[in-house]
C-alpha cells in the first residue's frame, strides 16, 4: 500500500495501481475515454491527463502507477487546461450529428464535452469523413463518429480473443475496421455497442427505434444459458426496445453474450400467441381463459378418470423459472403422475437414481478462470455457454492446460493443451483411456469392473498427457458440456469423469442447457425425485421414455417438441398421436398447432417474475419488465389456477416470491455434491458401423425465443440445414461441398445440402436440427443413410 | 580535428570491408572482452567518464542507460539498434552503414556483452536498400569470422545479430513503435512506463540506441572514456557526425568534436550557397526550433550550447536556409511531414498535426486569418508534450520556434496575403 493524495483527499492504495484507479475507488471523477476497467490500457486519447506534483507535464491517470507520497490535482489549472485541449482536438473531427445519433443521450463524448468543451468550435477547416464498414448483422457503424479510443479493437484482442476489428492507416486516416472486409462473427461482439464510447458502433436492431432518454431501465436474468448473466432490459411503451448487460463481478462481469442481448427480437415475434386457442372439429378457434383452462381441466380429468394419470406426460423448457417448474409437478403429481422432466435432450437415462441431486458446476463461475487445467467433455464452451468460454478463457491464457474431448473439432480462442476429437461413439473409450493412464500414472487399484470395462482401451501419449495434466493440476476441473449431456453413452461419461474427478482431486462440473437446469432438479421437475429430493420409484417415466410409451396425453411448456427434444421425428410423432395435448406456449408454433388440443399464451421471462438457479447454484429472482403480451399470462398463474381448478390444495400463492419461498424451505438447505458412487458401466460401445448424426444445437437455435431473433438468424453462427461432413468420409460416399443428398433418419428423410466440414472427424456427420416439408428427422448419436442425388 | 570516430576509416579504400576495420584495430575490442571477460561495470563506467550522449537526437548519457538494464536476469535479453533515420534534415547512420558497418556490428556485440543480451537486432530505414545491403554483407563477413554466432572464438559468448528493414514510417524511428514493428505489429508507439528496459522487444529487456552511437563504442573502448571526452568537451563527450543540408556549397555529413563554433562548420560545409546571407538553421533535424542565422554564428555545436541558444542539437542535422527562404514555407513543408507522419494513435498528435498543417497552409496561401498566428501557437502548445510519444513535440516545436523569430513574416503573409520574400 502507498499513500497518495488526490485533490487534498488522503488514500491508502495499492502498490501499482494507476491513478485512475485510485481515483475512481475514492469517487474522484476524471474524465476519460479510452480506459476501461477490464481492457488494457491504451492511454491514447489523453483525456484523463491530470496533474501530478513534481511531474513537468500532466499525466494520463490512466497509464500512470501510483508512487508513496505522490500529490495529484485532477482539477487544478494545469490539469483542467491539459483535458480542455484533449476536448477540443476530440471534437473538431466529430461531426455534429447528435440530433441523429442512436448514442445522443448516452454518449461519453456528449457528456464530457458538455464539461470539457466549448460553445463555438475554432476549427473551421472541412471536417474527417470515413466510410462505414458493415461489420454483419448486429452491429452498425458510424465510423465518422469514432474517436479511436481502440476499446472495440482491444476488446476483440484481450477478451473476445479473435482480432476482428483494427486500425489501418496513420495519422487522421487512421480507421477502425477489419483488417480485411468481413462481418464480425464473435459470440461476445455485442459488447463493442456498450464499449464505444460514442456512437461508431451501436445496435443494428436497435438503430433509430428509441432514443435512450425515452427507455425505462428493468433488471433481470438472461435467460439462454445456464450462467445467469444479468441483464438490463429497456423498455419503451410496453415493448423491450433493447437489451445491456448489468455489471455483476460474480457472473458475468461487464460483458454479455451476443444471444442474451440480441434474443430479445424474438419476444416480439410476429407468431407470438397472445390469445388462448381450443381446437375444434380441426379448427383454431380464439376463445378466453376460463373457457380455455376449461377445456384443459375437463381434457386432463378425461384422461386420468378413464386411462389413469400414468398416462399424461408433462415436458417442460429447462428454462422455465423455479416456480413454474414447481408448481407444474406440484400439480401433475397431485393428479398422479410422476412423468414430469425437463431433461429434454438427454437420451441416456441408465443412471439417474446415481446421479447427483442437483448436478452442478461444483465451483462458482468465477472460480473457472482461476483453474490449472481444465478437462472439457462434450463441450462447445464457447458458442454454448459464452460467459464460462470467457472464464475458461482466462484461465488458458495465464497458462492452465486446457483439454478436451469433443466429437466436433470446434474453434477455441484460447490455447488447447490437448485435443482427441472422435467420433462420438468413440468418445466413452477414449474418456475409458484417459481414466485408465490416471490410475496407472497414481498406481491405485482399479474399482469394481473397471478393469474388464477397458480391458480393450490402451492408453496412448494423449490419454497419458491428460491424465498427467488432471494429476498435476492443483486446482483442476473436468467439464461435462452439452454434447456429454445428449449422448447416448452419458451415464457412461459421467461415471469414467466421476471416478477422474476422485482420483485426480479435480473438481467435477456440469455445464447444462437452458437457463434453469439446477432449478428444475431443485423444483422436482424429474420424475425420479419430487422436490423434497424424495425418490419416486414407480411410473416415472422421464422425457425419452414419455416419448416411447404412447401417452394418451402432454402437457408441454415453452417448447416446441420438434426442436426441444433429443428425437425430433419420435417427439413430433409421439405427441401428434396423443389424444389430448396442451401446449403452454409463447408462439404459435407450426408443431403444435398441428398437435395440440389447446394453446395457453404464456409469458417470457421479461413478463413474468420469477427465479432462475444458476449453474453455480444462485438463486436469482427478477421481475416482469413489460407486462404480459395480450392475453398471456404468467405461467406461474396459469399453473396456480389450474390447481384452483382442479380443487388442489396449497395453490392460493400471492406472487410468485411465495413459491420461490416454499421451495427455499424444501431444498434452500441442500448442498450440491457433484460426487457420485462408482457404478461400473456395463459396457464400452463398440458398434462402430454406418454414420451418425451429431445434431449440434447450435447457439442462436437452443430455444424458441432464439431461433425467432431475426438478427441473430442472420450471423455465422446461425445453423442453417445442410449436410456437415469430414471431407474424408464426404470423398467415401462419393459427395462434394453443394451437392445434394438425401438423408434418411429413423422413418425421417430430407433433401439437403451438402458442406465440407474439416472440424468432423470421420464416422460422423452434422446436421441441425431441421423440418423440411413437415418431415423431422431422428435424435443425435444414431445412425443416418446418405445418398447422393 | 575531424573524422577521428566513426568515420575514422573513412580514407581507406573500400572501409565497409572487414579487412579495411581490421586494419585499424577494428574488433581488437571485441576480441579482447571475449577473451578477458571484461566486466561489464569496467565498460560502463568506461562508457561513463567518455560523457557519450545517444546520437539519435535526444542526448541522454549512454553510460547510464546501459546501467538500467537488468543484465543479470534470467531469460533473453535484446539490444536493438535504431537505424531509422527518418528526420527531415538527418543521413549520418546511412553513412555509418555504407561506410563503417563493422564499427557498428562490434559496438552492439559489445553492447549485447554489457547487458547481458545474446540476440541484437538492427531496424533500417524502409527506404535504405544499399546501406542495408552494406550492412548485410558486414553481418555476414562478421559471422564467417566467427565474431559472431555461437561460443564466439571458443568464449563460450553467444550473439547473434539480425537485420530489419522498415517499412518506411518515420514513426518507427520512435524506441517503442520500432519494437512493435519488429514484433510485426503496426508501428505504434508504446506508452511508458513500463520503459524497454524492464518490457521491451517481445515483452523482454531490451536497450535501444542509436547507430552513432552503437558505432562510436569500439573507439571509445579502444583509446579509452577520457581520450573521447577530451574530443569534445565536459558533459559533451566525443566527437559528432552533423548532416549539413540546405543553401550550403558542400553539403553533407561531417564527423566534428562537439563543441565545434557553428561559423567553422559552416566553413567546412563550403559556406552559403551563392554568397547568400544565411537567414536561418535548424540545427538538430526538422524537429527543433529553428534559429536566426545571427544567432547561430555564435553558438558551438553541442548539446549545451545550442539548448542555451532556444533549440537542440537532436540528432546533429543541420539544416541551413539563405535569405531567399520563405520561413512559411518551410515551416508549411515541415508541418505536412508531421501531420503525414502522426501514427494516429493519440488525439492531440492525431487531430492537431492536421489543424496545424492546415493552418499554415493556409497562410502560406495568402488565406490567413488575422487570429491564425496565436492560433498556430496555441494549438502547437496544446500538442506539447501531451502525446504519448515525442512527435507530438516534434510537430509542434518547429511551429512555436517559427513564429517566435519571424513572426513578421508571418504577420506579413496574413496582412498582404502575400510571401515577403518573394515581394522583395
Amino acid at each position: 500500500m502507498v499513500n497518495i493524495e488526490i485533490d487534498g483527499k488522503k488514500l491508502r492504495v495499492a502498490n501499482g495501481a494507476m491513478l485512475i484507479e485510485a481515483a475512481d475507488e475514492a469517487g474522484i471523477k476524471i474524465p476519460r475515454f479510452c480506459y476501461h476497467k477490464k481492457l488494457p490500457i491504451a492511454a491514447n486519447c489523453r483525456m484523463c491527463l491530470v496533474d501530478v506534483e513534481k511531474a513537468a507535464k500532466p499525466l494520463p491517470a490512466c497509464a500512470t502507477p501510483v508512487t508513496d507520497g505522490m500529490v495529484i490535482h485532477t482539477k487544478s489549472t494545469k490539469a483542467i487546461a491539459a483535458q480542455k485541449s484533449v476536448m477540443e482536438f476530440l471534437l473538431i473531427n466529430h461531426p455534429l450529428d447528435c440530433p441523429i445519433c442512436d448514442q445522443g443521450g448516452e454518449c461519453e463524448l456528449q457528456d464530457v464535452a458538455i464539461g470539457y468543451g466549448d460553445d463555438v468550435s475554432r476549427y473551421s477547416e472541412k471536417k474527417r469523413v470515413v466510410h462505414n464498414k458493415n461489420l454483419g448483422p448486429l452491429i452498425n457503424t458510424d465510423m465518422t463518429r469514432c474517436i479511436h479510443c481502440t476499446r472495440c479493437v482491444r476488446f476483440g484482442e484481450e477478451i473476445a480473443g479473435i482480432k476482428e476489428l483494427g486500425m489501418t492507416g496513420r495519422g487522421e486516416h487512421a480507421e477502425i475496421g477489419t483488417y480485411v472486409a468481413k462481418t464480425v462473427s464473435s459470440e461476445m461482439s455485442g459488447n463493442v455497442i456498450d464499449l464505444c464510447p460514442v456512437g461508431a458502433l451501436t445496435s443494428k436492431p436497435f438503430r433509430y427505434s428509441a432514443r435512450a432518454w425515452e427507455l425505462r431501465q428493468h433488471e433481470t436474468i438472461a435467460a439462454h444459458d445456464c450462467i445467469g448473466s444479468n441483464i438490463f432490459v429497456h423498455t419503451r411503451h410496453e415493448k423491450i426496445m433493447r437489451v445491456v448487460p448489468k455489471e455483476n463481478e460474480s457472473i458475468n462481469e461487464t460483458w454479455i453474450s451476443d444471444r442474451d442481448r440480441f434474443s430479445y427480437e424474438g419476444l416480439n415475434s410476429k407468431d407470438r400467441l397472445l390469445t388462448p386457442l381450443v381446437k375444434e372439429n380441426g379448427e383454431w378457434r380464439e376463445t378466453d381463459w376460463d373457457i380455455a383452462l376449461r377445456v384443459v381441466v375437463e381434457g386432463l380429468k378425461d384422461v386420468v378418470d378413464n386411462l389413469g394419470a400414468a398416462s399424461i406426460g408433462t415436458l417442460i423448457s429447462p428454462s422455465a423459472t423455479l416456480e413454474e417448474m414447481y408448481l407444474a409437478q406440484k400439480l401433475m403429481r397431485s393428479l398422479g403422475c410422476n412423468n414430469i422432466d425437463h431433461r429434454l435432450r438427454q437420451q441416456d437415462f441408465r443412471d439417474q437414481d446415481n446421479a447427483p441431486v442437483i448436478p452442478w458446476l461444483g465451483q462458482s463461475i468465477k472460480d473457472l478462470e482461476q483453474v490449472d487445467a481444465a478437462l472439457l467433455i462434450g463441450s462447445n464452451i464457447r458458442k454454448d455457454q459464452p460467459i464460462a468460454g470467457h472464464r475458461i478463457r482466462k484461465a488458458a491464457i495465464s497458462g492452465a492446460n486446457i483439454m478436451v474431448l469433443n466429437p466436433v473439432d470446434y474453434e477455441f480462442l484460447f490455447p488447447v493443451t490437448e485435443k482427441i476429437i472422435v467420433d462420438p461413439r468413440r468418445m466413452s473409450k477414449e474418456l475409458g483411456a484417459v481414466a485408465k493412464a490416471l490410475f496407472e500414472l497414481i498406481g491405485e487399484p482399479f474399482p469394481k469392473g473397471l478393469t474388464s470395462l477397458l480391458q480393450d482401451v490402451q492408453p496412448n501419449g494423449q490419454h497419458k498427457a491428460i491424465a498427467q495434466h488432471l494429476k498435476a493440476a492443483n486446482n483442476g476441473t473436468i467439464l461435462l458440456g452439452l454434447s456429454a449431456h445428449t449422448h447416448l453413452d452419458f451415464s457412461t461419461l459421467r461415471a469414467l469423469a466421476s471416478l477422474i474427478s476422485d482420483i485426480s482431486k479435480c473438481t467435477i462440473g456440469y455445464l447444462t442447457d437452458g437457463a434453469n437446469s439446477p432449478g428444475g432438479w431443485l423444483a422436482g421437475a424429474v420424475p425420479h425425485r419430487n422436490h423434497k429430493q424424495e425418490k419416486i420409484t414407480s411410473d416415472n417415466l422421464n422425457a425419452s421414455e414419455m416419448l416411447r410409451s404412447n401417452l394418451k396425453a402432454f402437457v408441454l411448456q415453452g417448447i416446441e417438441p420438434e426442436k426441444d427434444c433429443a428425437n425430433h421425428s419420435l417427439a413430433v410423432n409421439s405427441i401428434d398421436q396423443a389424444e389430448f395435448v396442451v401446449g403452454l406456449s409463447m408462439y404459435k408454433s407450426d408443431s403444435l398447432l398441428e398437435s395440440a388440443n389447446v394453446l395457453l399464451p404464456i409469458s417470457p421471462f421479461t413478463e413474468t417474475s420469477g427465479t432462475f438457479v444458476n449453474i453455480e447454484g444462485r438463486w436469482q429472482s427478477f421481475q416482469g419488465a413489460v407486462s404480459s403480451a395480450g392475453d398471456s399470462r404468467p405461467t406461474w398463474k396459469i399453473w396456480r389456477v389450474l390447481g384452483n381448478l382442479f380443487n388442489v390444495d396449497g395453490f392460493d400463492y400471492m406472487s410468485s416470491e411465495e413459491i420461490r419461498d416454499e421451495v427455499r424451505s424444501f431444498s434452500g438447505n441442500i448442498i450440491p455434491k457433484n460426487k457420485i458412487e462408482w457404478q461400473c458401466p456395463t459396457a464400452l460401445q463398440n458398434n462402430m458401423d454406418g454414420v451418425v448424426r451429431i445434431v449440434d444445437t447450435s447457439i442462436y437455435s437452443i430455444d424458441p425465443i432464439v431461433r425467432r431473433a431475426t438478427a441473430l438468424q442472420q450471423t455465422a453462427d446461425a445453423l442453417t440445414p445442410a449436410i456437415h461432413i469430414g471431407e474424408e468420409l464426404a470423398s467415401r460416399i462419393g459427395l462434394m461441398d453443394s451437392d445434394q443428398a438425401i438423408v434418411r433418419q429413423g422413418d425421417g428423410e430430407v433433401t439437403l445440402p451438402v458442406k465440407i466440414d474439416y472440424r468432423l472427424p470421420a464416422g460422423s456427420v452434422l446436421i441441425p436440427p431441421c423440418e423440411l416439408g413437415g418431415t423431422y428427422l431422428g435424435h443425435e448419436y444414431s445412425e443416418v443413410k446418405l445418398e447422393k442425388i | 580535428m575531424a573524422n577521428e570516430v566513426c568515420f575514422k576509416n573513412h580514407h581507406l579504400d573500400k572501409p565497409w570491408t572487414l579487412q579495411a576495420y581490421q586494419s585499424t584495430g577494428g574488433y581488437d575490442v571485441w576480441k579482447k572482452i571475449l577473451n578477458k571477460k571484461t566486466q561489464a561495470d569496467e565498460i560502463i563506467s568506461e562508457l561513463k567518464t567518455s560523457c557519450l550522449r545517444g546520437r539519435g537526437g535526444a542526448g541522454f548519457p549512454t553510460g547510464l542507460k546501459w546501467s538500467f538494464m537488468p543484465r543479470n536476469a534470467p531469460g533473453e535479453k535484446y539490444i536493438v539498434c535504431n537505424s531509422d533515420e527518418g528526420e527531415p534534415g538527418t543521413f549520418k547512420d546511412r553513412d555509418i552503414l555504407r561506410y563503417n558497418p563493422h564499427a557498428l556490428i562490434e559496438g552492439m556485440a559489445i553492447a549485447g556483452y554489457t547487458m547481458g543480451a545474446s540476440v541484437g537486432y538492427n531496424y533500417i530505414r524502409g527506404e535504405f536498400w544499399e546501406p542495408y545491403e552494406h550492412f548485410e554483407t558486414a553481418v555476414k563477413e562478421a559471422r564467417a569470422a566467427g565474431l559472431l554466432g555461437k561460443n564466439i572464438l571458443g568464449s563460450g559468448i553467444d550473439f547473434e545479430l539480425y537485420t530489419h528493414l522498415g517499412g518506411g514510417a518515420y514513426i518507427c524511428g520512435e524506441e517503442t513503435a520500432l519494437l512493435e514493428s519488429i514484433e510485426g505489429k503496426k508501428g505504434q508507439p508504446r506508452f511508458k512506463p513500463p520503459f524497454p528496459a524492464s518490457y521491451g522487444l517481445f515483452g523482454r529487456p531490451t536497450t535501444i540506441n542509436n547507430t552513432e552511437t552503437l558505432a562510436s563504442i569500439p573507439s571509445i573502448l579502444q583509446n579509452g572514456g577520457k581520450w573521447f571526452l577530451e574530443i569534445g568537451k565536459p558533459n559533451n563527450g566525443g566527437a559528432k557526425l552533423f548532416s549539413v543540408s540546405g543553401h550550403v556549397n558542400k553539403p553533407g555529413n561531417y564527423e566534428v568534436p562537439l563543441g565545434t563554433p557553428f561559423a567553422e562548420l559552416l566553413e567546412m560545409a563550403g559556406g552559403m550557397r551563392d554568397g547568400n546571407k544565411i537567414k536561418a538553421v535548424i540545427p538538430g533535424g526538422s524537429s527543433t526550433p529553428m534559429l536566426p542565422g545571427d544567432v547561430m554564428m555564435d553558438v558551438n555545436m553541442d548539446y549545451d550550447s545550442i539548448a542555451k541558444a532556444g533549440s537542440m542539437l537532436g540528432a546533429g542535422s543541420v539544416i541551413v536556409m539563405d535569405e531567399k527562404t520563405c520561413i512559411v514555407k518551410a515551416l508549411a513543408r515541415i508541418s505536412y511531414f508531421y501531420y503525414e507522419e502522426s501514427c494516429g494513435q493519440c488525439t492531440p498528435c492525431r487531430e492537431g498535426t492536421g489543424w496545424l498543417s492546415r493552418v499554415v497552409n493556409r497562410i502560406e496561401n495568402g488565406a490567413g486569418r488575422p487570429e491564425d498566428i496565436d492560433l498556430l501557437l496555441d494549438v502547437s502548445k496544446k500538442i506539447e508534450g501531451r502525446t504519448i510519444c515525442g512527435l507530438g513535440d516534434a510537430a509542434a516545436m518547429p511551429v512555436s520556434g517559427a513564429i517566435k523569430h519571424f513572426r513578421d513574416e508571418f504577420q506579413y503573409h496574413v496582412d498582404h496575403k502575400k510571401c515577403m520574400v518573394s515581394a522583395a
